[in-house]
């Protein structure tokens, strides 16, 4: 029998074995798109509002690397600074909803009475209200706009993470190092806080990953039907259905940009995500 | 298998919940059980969509007639329609009692019954949902089959096309179907859904596609990793040894097998159904349920849009009862409790 003894390799190399060559692609796409639409004010060649009304619906060329809308407008500053828009979303809705899933997992997991069975029941009735049509809802209630959406679907993945954090706890509770600590006296809160959530931010980490990518989908859809931002504020969904008319004349690119780039950040999102998943050993599937 | 596509089936049961192998439950409890459930998740849920409205501060009678003049009569005749002057308790048994015997409220934009406008929304929701489910057994089906039968090239470029579909949000394929077969090649139209019969499909058949494309891809995905697994089964390789044909074993014991977690995730598979189609029937310009949900909440008709919701909650926890009722049958031990999905 031989032994493989994995010696720590030199250099940039050791980084090379982090990731796949597939996931090493994904995070340079996203890299870049978040480093465009944070710096758009900076980067954006021209004013993503400027209306040019002699230069409507140009190809690609050196004047305007993407062309322009209907309007005239250039379509890479008004991608850049829509990203900024249709970034900011999913970010809320995923840190929102991976902390308060994560307290209420910790508590669901942890508690052996009825707690957890009543938290519990919580989540599969959350997990009957699709994200979409809770936010629909809150739409309905609080006026259009992102407030709304983004409230709404940070509720609607709570269930996603906190279902998983209270099967993880529920498992961690009875391994021996939590005995252990327990044997010693040591508080709750610090073994649970302390010890035991380190533990399953990676899968839980791996989840929220996957999350932002159908968020995105879904706050961009909502613009995409008016519902979501209104104008003058625009995001990449916003920016496709404002591109509809040019689309059914046969002008293609206006809409095909923010789309090609919706559905890039979303395949390279979810490659990220089941690439960690598969590194902590496929414990989402 | 990677977490489902777009819509996560919810994880796995806890092991706490899992009952003690060999202790068989009986039918009729495991049936009751099912149906309790069914009523008690459908109860709260109908707290939640009532209750709503409830988070909104300030006078509801204002809220309801939100972007209409609000004339004293007006919000008189409104605070008597929603008995608003009742206590919060009597004004939820009224309108779950009215639900119950299908009087669902007054439409404010279309001056009719809900239950009216939502009937006559329905039949053309139902087919879009009905041939969006055909091309996602059919298509979702063949691809996971095939995939699964093809080791190799034939299997890795079906795995990156599907991871690729599956990232598709619903309006951008519906976006992308236009422009090639309606703008580019004219084969199908953009618009409307056309009259009975075959011209209905026809146009429907766009508008199907982008509704189900993220569910293509998951049930393949779904079908490709539950063959594969069954396929390096003992009971398969009896079938094989004892001479059937290829053909026979597929379909006998392996794809009958490999049902069980493909009907799991059609629940979520018809509420998603449900609610992406409030995106694609507007982007079509189908006058569906979906449509009027977006409508509905664009001209601030409450009433309609709270229905809607309870709808679509509904179908998702009914479907998900019916899931759980047949299980048992294709896999007997899942009442006996031997074996969780």
């Amino acid at each position: 029998m031989t032994l493989a003894i994995q010696l720590p390799q030199a250099g940039l190399r050791r980084y090379g074995n982090l990731l796949s060559p597939m996931a090493w692609g994904a995070l340079a796409v996203a890299a870049v798109v978040v480093f465009l639409s944070l710096f758009a004010p900076v980067l954006a060649p021209y004013d993503p509002d400027y209306v040019d009304l002699n230069n409507v619906l140009a190809g690609p060329g050196a004047q305007h690397l993407l062309g322009t809308d209907a309007l005239g407008r250039d379509l890479l500053s008004r991608l850049m600074h829509g990203g900024r828009t249709s970034l900011l979303g999913p970010t809320i809705v995923v840190i929102g909803s991976t902390v308060l899933g994560l307290l209420l997992g910790l508590v669901a997991g942890w508690s052996e009475g009825w707690l957890g069975k009543v938290l519990g029941r919580l989540f599969d009735l959350l997990f009957a209200f699709p994200a979409l049509l809770m936010a629909m809802l809150a739409i309905a209630l609080f006026g259009k706009g992102l407030f709304a959406p983004i409230l709404a679907m940070t509720i609607a993945y709570v269930p996603y993470v906190a279902r998983l954090a209270q099967s993880l706890v529920v498992a961690e509770r009875s391994r021996p190092y939590v005995q252990a600590y327990r044997v010693l006296g040591f508080r709750t809160p610090w073994v649970v806080l302390g010890r035991v959530l380190p533990n399953l931010i990676p899968t839980v980490g791996a989840q929220s990953t996957l999350n932002f990518g159908y968020v995105l989908a879904d706050l961009a859809a909502l613009s995409f039907i008016g519902l979501g931002v209104q104008p003058p504020t625009s995001d990449w969904g916003a920016m496709i259905e404002e591109s509809r008319g040019a689309l059914l004349g046969g002008y293609i690119l206006p809409a095909f940009w923010p789309a090609l780039v919706v559905v890039l950040v979303v395949v390279a999102v979810n490659v990220i995500g089941e690439e960690l998943s598969d590194r902590i050993g496929g414990k989402l599937s | 298998m990677t977490a489902t596509d777009h819509v996560q089936a919810p994880a796995p049961a806890l092991p706490t919940r899992k009952r003690e192998k060999g202790k068989a439950t009986r039918p009729a409890m495991y049936i009751l059980k099912k149906l309790l459930a069914l009523v008690l998740t459908l109860f709260v849920a109908s707290l939640a969509v009532f209750f709503s409205r409830f988070l909104v501060p300030g006078d509801p009678a204002r809220f309801l007639l939100r972007g209409r003049s609000p004339k004293p009569e007006a919000l008189e005749e409104i605070t008597r329609q929603f008995g608003l002057d009742k206590p919060a308790w009597e004004q939820y048994l009224n309108w779950l009692g009215g639900i119950l015997q299908g009087d669902w409220g007054r439409s404010l934009t279309y001056r009719q019954d809900v239950s009216d406008v939502l009937l006559g929304r329905l039949p053309t929701t139902l087919q879009l949902v009905a041939l969006a489910a055909v091309f996602i057994t059919v298509l979702g089906l063949f691809a996971g089959i095939v995939a699964s039968l093809n080791k190799g090239f034939g299997d890795r470029f079906i795995l990156i096309t599907l991871t690729a579909a599956g990232a598709v949000p619903p309006f951008v394929a519906a976006i992308a179907l236009v422009a090639l077969f309606s703008v580019g090649l004219g084969w199908f139209p953009s618009f409307g859904s056309g009259d009975g019969g075959w011209d209905r499909i026809w146009h429907l058949t766009l508008p199907a596609l982008a509704l189900g494309i993220t569910y293509i891809a998951m049930v393949a995905r779904v079908t490709r990793s539950s063959m594969n697994e069954q396929l390096l089964r003992e009971h398969v390789e009896v079938a094989t040894s004892r001479g059937l044909t290829r053909g026979s074993v597929v379909a006998r014991h392996v794809l009958r097998n490999a049902l069980g977690p493909i009907l799991t995730v059609s629940g979520v598979l018809v509420a998603g159904l449900l609610v992406s189609s409030a995106i694609i029937e507007r982007t079509f310009g189908l006058s569906g349920i979906g449509q009027l949900l977006v409508q509905s909440i664009d001209r601030l008709d409450f009433g309609v849009v709270q229905a809607i919701v309870m709808v679509v909650v509904a179908a998702f926890v009914l479907v998900n009862t019916v899931v759980d009722l047949v299980q048992p049958l294709i896999d007997p031990r899942i009442a006996a409790g031997t074996e969780s999905r």
